[in-house]
């Protein structure tokens, strides 16, 4: 396994590589077609490089544990907006999760509703390219419109496009207190509906999510004790038509729920696949019909995690719909015969084919993990 | 500011080029006389002029798909206007290049209050969108000082910001999906009502790249529920320094106000002189925003008073009413009509770390006095987004150039301390020639390779972000699509 020590170390390894290389962060995120190649693990860029609070801004070497730079942040009062969900219990892998990994993965939690995606907080890169050219995209700063944003283009990208090195993050105050303001016995629609009610009030909802098999719609609040306690009471009154909401205010409680609709903790037992389907919130009840599956909702209702048999074609079963649906847990002989991720219109095809040949004119780059043509 | 010089090929051929534009658009959509496109010859950044060969006002999507074949066809560079006011030069024309203005394009195609989205054509300008929307007590969060003139379309180009970053973000964090036409005509649909992208965040790299990838038609963005309320604070304080620490401690203590603005001494004595907000005179004034309930509001200012009085202010005013409200807000609104009023300005858009800022205000006074050109600061100080005026005569010879060369040092001091060179106005041809001290030449390559993909021959918006020199060899010798 190559594991560079530096950037420069990194960079020589990818410009003397003779044939694919697989990049590893952390190693629990196994998502994606197979990729063949020599691993290439980055755990050995780490460390937090500059952290200052009342700029909210941390910059942290690409193999940076994510608990390092969580516990970072917590002894600050800090934290990363977008809650990066760990596959760890879903996928039943084990290791640490890794900086670099949330970013090449795009990962995000409940709170990507109110408070962006990962690539939202993200406000700089350093990346090799598939030619072994270290770049570097963004900066420090959390308003910067200098030239292209490629730090946007990274994210998300599974390494395909370079191989992150650095990256450099907006954080935010964590907050006093939360609380969740739970209904019962909703039907999909319903719930969708009292999401949607719920979201569009001024009353600053930071998770929205509707769990069919424990029958509740949560939703969630934070901030001050006060404002939570008072925004909760007119949460409430708000929801009425949907029944007697139960408000939940200990924050032990509360924060663990939130894990585990975050990590989907809720499938981690059953076996089969697991998709994840994005699409928006209206259609959300009348998709998870389509899939006929075991179902989960976060981001009120756009969001939905579908267990199916193994092996299983669930865009098959969705037909044509608006949104993307992405194969998060299957074996690796259905991560090669199924499209991992959603099968692209032609003309953005060719892009994304068009933007690797520039970015990893070889192709050595976790070739294929995203699918479209290689060549 | 040197500009490529026009191609003679296009040139001489604008008879056939402007007769082929009008057999597929109404005849009034085709502007070609030279009497009328000089209203077209420059936007925001007025110091630059240059009348282009033809205008095109296109009424849709395919009508905009018709021009770019066309254009695509006969090798005629294209540069997209929105509302024309980019304060970077980012449609400023040239003689051989056709204008693609979507002020046309203004229609709302869609609101969704259940979904959080509004899908518009991109001629519509950034208040509008609010306008359409505030029925229901939604608005569109992105709020440019211009947000009464500019347009989606020059929003998406630039990733404009504005007051309320701090809470809200900027362009690309309010944009979940855009119908797109290529140069060589291909119309794209790029995201949609849903959110986040299947494959490469090609979003993401749309927006903020001032139209050299494509001309983006239609938009949908998120639309939010206003909050209950607002109010705004004011803190003055004796120093920069403390005023800079004070934004620091306010942050770190876990309140996110909507906004926190910052002026200094020349520009809260001009803006007072101009709009008399009853400012106090001191080197440093901050406007502190919070939203919520009344009760949310009371909490979160008292936190935020608490902070502002440990620094020992010499003013500290909470708005006891909408009337006070509005007068807090008076002055800062009206800091770049108080400069218009002395002189001609430069508005630079630089960003440096918050930590930063009293050192970057200290340099920016020493330069000043070197340079002899007075300068005020007027700044988002939350998100470290300034906004130094620098006032000059355009009338005396001499005194542009002055500016502009003061203006650069500014902005590499911006890059040195850790920043950039923009934060929300863009590149534009103002700052094209100053990347180079942000980034090395490969950094700028790998930016231009994309544009490679979208449009190989360099026809969109050519002479704009990237140094003339960078450039040169892809808009010269078109690489082959």
């Amino acid at each position: 396994m190559l594991s560079p020590a530096t950037e420069t170390e990194l960079a020589e390894c990818i410009a003397d590589a003779a044939g694919p290389v697989r990049i590893i962060g952390g190693g629990t995120r196994p998502i994606g077609r197979p990729v063949a190649g020599e691993a290439l693990s980055v755990a050995g860029l780490n460390g937090i490089s500059l952290y200052e609070p009342g700029a909210l801004t941390i910059v942290a070497g690409a193999g940076t544990p994510l608990a390092e730079i969580e516990a970072a942040l917590a002894a600050e009062n800090q934290r990363l907006p977008f809650e990066p969900m760990d596959h760890r219990a879903l996928l039943g892998t084990d290791g640490e999760p890794t900086i670099g990994g949330v970013v090449a993965a795009n990962v995000s939690g409940p709170r990507r509703i109110q408070a962006g995606a990962c690539r939202d907080s993200l406000i700089g890169v350093r990346f090799v390219d598939g030619a072994g050219t270290m770049l570097k995209n963004g900066g420090r700063v959390m308003k910067n419109v200098t030239g292209y944003d490629l730090v946007k283009l990274l994210a998300g990208s599974y390494g395909t496009l370079g191989v992150l090195s650095e990256v450099a993050f907006k954080v935010l105050p964590d907050v006093e207190a939360q609380a969740s303001v739970v209904l019962s016995g909703l039907g999909p629609h319903q719930a969708v509906e009292a999401m949607a009610m719920a979201l569009s009030s001024p009353f600053e909802v930071s998770g929205a999510a509707h769990l069919p098999g424990a029958g509740r719609t949560v939703l969630r609040l934070e901030g001050f004790t006060a404002s939570v306690a008072y925004r909760a009471d007119r949460l409430v009154d708000t929801l009425k038509m949907f029944g007697a909401a139960e408000v939940q205010s200990d924050g032990e409680a509360v924060r663990a729920e939130w894990r585990a609709i975050r990590d989907v903790t809720g499938f981690a037992d059953l076996p089969g696949d697991v998709w994840r389907i994005s699409v928006k919130p209206s259609d959300g009840p009348e998709i998870a019909a389509r899939a006929g599956a075991e179902v989960m909702f976060d981001w009120g209702g756009g969001l939905i995690w579908a267990q199916v048999d193994e092996g299983t074609d669930l865009r098959a079963r969705l037909g044509a719909f608006a949104g993307h649906a992405t194969l998060i847990r299957a074996s690796a002989d259905t991560r090669s015969r199924l499209a991992v991720f959603q099968p692209e219109a032609a003309g953005i095809a060719a892009v994304s084919h068009g933007l690797r040949k520039q970015f990893d004119p070889r192709g050595i780059l976790n070739a294929g993990l995203m699918g479209g043509a290689t060549e | 500011m040197e500009m490529p010089i026009p191609d003679a090929a296009v040139l001489s051929k604008k008879d056939r080029i402007v007769a082929r534009l009008s057999s597929v658009l109404p005849r009034s959509a085709v502007i070609h006389d030279e009497a009328e496109t000089k209203a077209y010859e420059c936007d925001a950044l007025t110091a630059y002029k240059c009348p282009p060969l033809a205008v095109t006002l296109p009424g849709s999507t395919e009508d905009v798909a018709a021009i770019l074949r066309i254009c695509h066809e006969e090798g005629v560079p294209v540069v997209p206007r929105g509302a024309g006011t980019s304060l970077a030069g980012g449609s400023l024309p040239t003689a051989d290049s056709v204008i693609l203005g979507v002020a046309r394009l203004n229609r709302v195609l869609e609101t969704n209050y259940d979904d959080r989205y509004i899908r518009v054509q991109t001629g519509r300008t950034n208040l509008s969108v609010t306008g359409a929307v505030e029925q229901e007590d939604f608005f569109y969060a992105p709020d440019p000082s211009s947000q009464l003139a500019c347009a989606i379309a020059g929003n998406i180009a630039m990733n404009s910001g504005g007051a309320h970053c701090l809470k809200y973000g900027v362009t690309t964090n309010n944009l979940l999906g855009v119908t797109m036409v290529t140069m060589d005509g291909q119309v794209m649909e790029i995201g949609g009502a849903h959110l986040d992208a299947a494959g490469y965040d090609l979003l993401g790299v749309i927006c903020g790249s001032e139209g050299q990838l494509g001309v983006v038609t239609e938009a949908t963005l998120r639309i939010l529920r206003k909050p209950e309320g607002a109010r705004p604070v004011l803190i003055g304080y004796d120093s920069n320094e403390v005023a800079g620490a004070c934004v620091s401690d306010i942050i770190k203590a876990g309140v996110l106000p909507v906004a926190i603005e910052f002026m200094d001494r020349p520009c809260i004595e001009a803006t007072e002189a101009f709009a008399k907000a009853g400012y106090p005179m001191c080197e440093a004034l901050l406007i502190v925003e919070v939203e919520g309930s009344p009760a949310e509001i009371d909490e979160q200012l008292g936190v935020i008073m608490q902070i502002a009085r440990r620094h020992n202010p010499v003013e500290l005013r909470e708005a006891q009413s909408e009337d006070e409200a509005k007068r807090i807000w008076l002055g800062r609104k009206s800091a770049f009509g108080a400069m218009g009023q002395i002189n001609d300005y430069m508005c630079l858009d630089g960003t440096i770390p918050v930590s930063a800022l009293p050192q970057v205000l200290r340099r920016i006074g020493e330069m000043s006095r070197d340079y002899g050109l007075e300068v005020a600061n007027v700044f988002h100080a939350g998100d470290g987004n300034m906004h130094p005026l620098i006032l000059f005569d355009a009338n005396k010879p001499g005194d542009l150039e002055l500016c502009e060369a003061f203006g650069a040092d500014i902005l590499k001091l911006c890059v040195e301390v850790g920043g950039c060179l923009t934060g929300e106005h863009g590149v534009g041809i103002e700052k094209r020639d100053l990347m180079s001290t942000q980034f090395k030449p490969e950094d700028l390559e790998i930016q231009m390779k994309v544009k490679d993909v979208f449009d190989p021959a360099w026809l969109l918006n050519p002479a704009k972000v990237f140094p003339l020199d960078a450039s040169r060899g892809r808009r010269e010798k078109p690489v082959a699509a």
